[in-house]
């Protein structure tokens, strides 16, 4: 009998339903999958007396007849960048060293309300700086799926831990939080599905800032319908966050209806690259096909400002970071590396405690708000950012949809591209500027390429809107058959 | 009057312009829920979002807004129905987030004006350039150990108005002044205690001096966080007085950031070094902006109190009172409640002198202030008609006073005790005076041999007699009868 960490979410849900076994059981088996991946460094702190203690608690609510819903009894996995009550939370940073939040965030407690078992924290970016989950203070993140030689690679970022774990079967949902890409692009470089839900839509109550003003909670799962169902769990508007929307979560999986004639489906021209993978543009292709094939109407569109995105991102993103960073101070929380005055105190903390990726993005940010300097960029980027939004708003008077690809290549080599921070940061190329403009976007595994490591489509939906994204997603995930199974599953390499 | 510096190259004026920083009487901090309370203990208000814990949001104080709304239009200024919370970046231990949330190109409150009565009966108008909120930093505490420095995170987030003023003022009077009518507003609009010895107002003073008849400004200088009116004056003039000898060297005037040293009457320059910050001001990404409608701001409109310009308007028009004692009445809210207790329906002008003589006196010289008068209205009123219907005379009323304020005892029931009653009665006075004549045979052939001036020893000789109790006018009048009749 195959593991009950290989279940879907879906899955487990009905077995738990259905008393084919107990929450216990599900967590155990997950527990021994999550300690047979230690190699793939997926967890920065493991929690499995908090699985054990949580999945006993959902058992004995579903024997008192009272289970909370579809997320009883399931394990997942929580980013190290949602704090949890009790619970070292690092965000991968050797500056917040000893960490434990005396509170939960609201996207955590929510699950927990809803009788999710957190296994434990995972392995992430640096404060989620990074595309590849390189710039962990607690080391790199291997991807389950490995190269055509058998060389390592990364799983992308900067949610790599969380989005390995459920690309190894380590459990069937994890969070992950999607600044510029965090949850999409690693989705597709690891074979999983990822969704970021439209801004507002899941409290950032309790999530260590990154950019607040792009930052996203979503799920990770191995299906659209399993992403669906979680997400449900995590949104809900949360009065402690002031850019929380006042709107009701609608029943996602619901929304995936199989039926798709007459939705319009815009491809937009501008995000064929030059350089990109022939794979990849014939993978975007086979997309609008197998969308046009079941009834979908395939509409060009044009997104001129797209070019932008990228640029004006790492002008507002690092400018929202210099400053949400600046209470990791030394003073209350954290590390503390002291000095002969204050200042020198701030200086050897923040110069111990941040690594050089975090680094690079404090100085980036420091600059571009400095008298002189903010009228130049960031001012510029933030018209940048009206202009990108207004596009969108006018293109999605005319389709439903966006389909894109997620990420411009497969997932590389751990060590590649570190030489050249441009060179990473272009991994995000697709999938920022659905955050600079707030809007939903889901990547799909949607193929192989010739090495056979899997890529993936995203779906980029109108703000509030995720139904008709779950929708198309599960449109092209049904027409992608996607089987294949990285090297490292369940822990078990192959 | 002008306020002139006689320097070696002339006349030099003062140019001034205050920074004043109010905290908003709030029960909850701006973007937390803890207590603001003062003097607490250390580090006992203070919520998780005070401290900047990670992943800890602001969200804004409603109440906090309406606050500042209410003063805005207490200061006839425009309110600004979109404002933007921006972060001012910058380290310090007791700042907690790294930044301070204020508000920097957008401010809730636009130009307005305070209107100063001064001593001398001129009256200035003072312009008001903004008003805008921002949260208070934590407390540095340097003296409670040779080595470390302790952090009280109590004020942290507290919400602080800043209302700047235009560079309008001209002296160190003018400045006091507006400062004790920016004092009187808020505390009439309920939206600041103004207790500057907690800290709840404070100032920064911007100083330059030119000649008269200069059309531009010189550089000025800042001194930070002065916490007192007398301060402000005393800062003003030695700095003022600074920089007139500095340009009168044929130095500069650098533009710098100064403290004020009330021991050593002078101002001194903070080093450059520390303050030469670039805030890398930006718009909060975690709040949205402030958009008010326009009725919620004339909700704000339709509730204001009456304000110490109207009201003194008033009781010079209705209780016919001198603009300087209406001037005075008015300055203190509870002052102006009590008088206009006291005043209704009696004779206004002798309750104002009851109120800005007998009783303003009785309480400085017992230190205490209007809210812990010990006569209340209620009895000064009644006193007020014991003298009306000349039950006591004015002098005894004195003593009346005295003894209420001594005890808290109602005037009628002194009288009652004490036996003070006035003697009205022809029959008693007639006997007492009738008493007196016969006892002092020589001094009454004086008064009929026509020394006028004698009679008044008579009057002193029967009041005596009745201990003060007989009606005077009585007293004088038949002495005149029996004597000169």
């Amino acid at each position: 009998m195959a593991k009950l960490n290989d279940l879907t979410l879906a899955e487990a849900r009905d077995g738990l339903a259905a008393g084919d076994f107990s929450a216990v059981e599900l967590a155990e088996d997950c527990i021994a999958a999550m300690e047979a991946a230690r190699d793939l460094n997926l967890f920065i702190t493991e929690t499995p007396e908090i699985a054990r203690e949580r999945a006993a608690q959902s058992d004995a609510r579903r024997a008192a007849g009272g289970a909370h819903g579809a997320m009883d009894g399931i394990p997942i996995a929580v980013k190290d960048l949602f704090c949890t009550e009790g619970v070292l939370t690092t965000a991968a940073s050797h500056i917040l060293d000893g960490f434990h939040p005396p509170y939960e965030s609201t996207v955590s407690q929510n699950l927990i309300d809803a009788g999710a078992v957190m296994l434990g924290k995972t392995n992430l970016d640096e404060f989620a700086m990074g595309s590849a989950n390189m710039t962990s203070y607690y080391g790199p993140v291997k991807n389950p799926w490995v190269g055509a030689a058998g060389e390592d690679l990364v799983p992308g970022g900067s949610s790599g831990g969380s989005v390995a774990a459920v690309a190894a079967n380590v459990c069937p949902g994890s969070t992950g939080t999607d600044t510029g890409g965090s949850i999409r692009q690693p989705a597709s470089l690891c074979g999983v599905v990822g969704l970021k839900p439209t801004y507002g839509r899941c409290s950032r109550w309790g999530i260590v800032a990154f950019a607040s003003s792009l930052d996203q909670a979503g799920p990770f799962a191995r299906t659209v319908r399993d992403s669906a169902i979680m997400l449900k769990a995590m949104a809900g508007h949360d009065p402690k966050d002031s850019t929380s929307a006042p709107v009701e979560v609608p029943d996602f999986e619901a929304a995936i209806t199989g039926d798709v004639k007459g939705l319009r489906v815009g491809i937009p021209k501008e995000y064929t690259l030059d350089g990109m993978p022939a794979e990849i543009q014939a993978l975007w292709d086979r997309g609008a096909e197998w969308l046009k094939q079941q009834g979908a109407e395939i509409v060009p569109v044009s997104l001129p400002h797209t070019k932008y995105a990228l640029p004006a991102y790492y002008i507002v993103a690092p400018a929202e970071a210099s400053s949400n960073l600046a209470r990791y101070d030394g003073v209350r929380y954290g590390l503390r590396v002291d000095g002969d005055s204050l200042d020198e105190m701030y200086e050897n903390t923040r110069g111990a405690g941040f690594g050089a990726e975090v680094r690079r993005r404090v100085m980036i940010g420091t600059y571009v708000l400095s008298a002189g300097y903010y009228d130049a960029y960031y001012v510029k980027a933030q018209q940048v950012r009206t202009k990108i939004l207004n596009e969108f708003k006018q293109t999605f008077a005319d389709v439903d949809v966006l389909l894109t690809p997620t990420a411009p290549n497969a997932a590389f080599p751990i060590g590649a591209k570190m030489d050249d921070p441009v060179a990473m940061y272009l991994n995000d190329i697709f999938t920022v500027p659905a955050n600079m403009a707030g809007l939903p976007g889901i990547s799909v595994p949607a193929g192989l390429d010739a090495d056979g490591l899997p890529l993936g489509l995203q779906i980029v939906a109108k703000p509030f809107d995720e139904e008709t994204m779950f929708r198309a997603a599960d449109a092209l995930e049904r027409a992608a058959e996607f089987t294949a199974k990285p090297k490292y599953l369940g822990g078990q390499g192959g | 009057m002008t306020y002139l510096i006689q320097g070696d190259t002339g006349d030099w004026e003062v140019v001034i312009g205050l920074e004043v920083h109010a905290q908003v009487s709030s029960e909850a901090k701006l973007f937390s829920g803890s207590p603001t309370a003062f003097g607490a203990e250390p580090n006992t208000q203070v919520s998780l979002v005070d401290a900047a814990m990670p992943g800890m949001l602001p969200v804004i104080n409603k109440f906090c807004v309406e606050q500042a709304v209410k003063t805005g239009l207490g200061l006839q200024a425009a309110i600004n129905l979109h404002s933007v919370f921006e972060r001012k970046n910058y380290f310090y231990a007791d700042l907690p987030q790294g930044y301070q949330i204020s508000q920097y190109q957008h401010p809730i409150v636009g130009e307005g004006t305070v209107i100063l009565d001064m001593p001398d009966g001129t009256s200035r108008e003072i312009g008001i350039e903004r008003l805008h909120m921002e949260q208070d930093a934590g407390k540095s505490m340097h003296d409670q150990d040779p080595k470390r420095s302790f952090i009280d995170l109590n004020r942290a987030g507290v919400c602080l108005m800043e209302i700047v003023s235009k560079p309008d003022l001209r002296s160190p009077e003018e400045a006091g002044v507006f400062v004790r009518k920016l004092r009187s507003i808020l505390r009439y609009l309920g939206t600041c205690d103004g207790n500057m010895e907690q800290g709840s107002m404070r100032a920064d003073v911007n100083v330059s001096v030119r000649h008269p008849g200069e059309t531009e400004y010189r550089t000025r200088a800042e001194i930070k966080n002065v916490n007192s009116v007398r301060f402000i004056m005393q800062a003003i003039e030695v700095e003022a007085a600074r920089q007139v000898e500095t340009w009168e060297a044929g130095d500069e005037v650098v533009q710098e950031t100064r403290l004020f040293d009330p021991d050593r009457a002078e101002t001194r320059s903070m080093r450059a070094k520390e303050f030469a910050h670039d805030y890398r001001y930006f718009p909060d990404p975690d709040l949205l902006p402030v958009d008010l409608d326009q009725a919620f701001v004339d909700g704000i409109a339709a509730a204001l109190p009456e304000l110490p310009d109207a009201k003194k308007e008033r009781f010079i028009a209705d209780f016919g009172l001198s603009a300087y004692d209406a001037g005075v009445l008015v300055a203190d809210r509870e002052t102006a409640a009590f008088f206009e207790n006291v005043a209704e329906g009696r004779d206004a002008k002798q309750a104002a002198n009851w109120l800005t003589t007998n009783l303003f006196g009785a309480l400085n010289a017992a230190g205490k202030d209007i809210a812990e008068s010990p006569v209340s209205a209620a009895q000064l009123g009644e006193l007020l008609d014991l003298m009306a219907d000349a039950t006591i005379s004015g002098r005894i009323a004195k003593d009346v006073f005295e003894e209420m304020f001594e005890t808290s005892k109602d005037p009628g029931a002194i009288v009652e005790e004490k036996g003070l009653k006035q003697i009205t009665d022809t029959g008693a006075i007639e006997a007492a005076v009738d008493q007196v004549i016969n006892d002092n045979p020589g001094q009454a052939d004086e008064v009929r041999g026509g020394n006028d001036k004698a009679i008044g020893w008579f009057v002193g000789q029967v009041m005596k007699a009745t201990q003060g109790k007989a009606n005077p006018q009585m007293v004088n009048q038949l002495l005149r009868d029996k004597l000169k009749g």
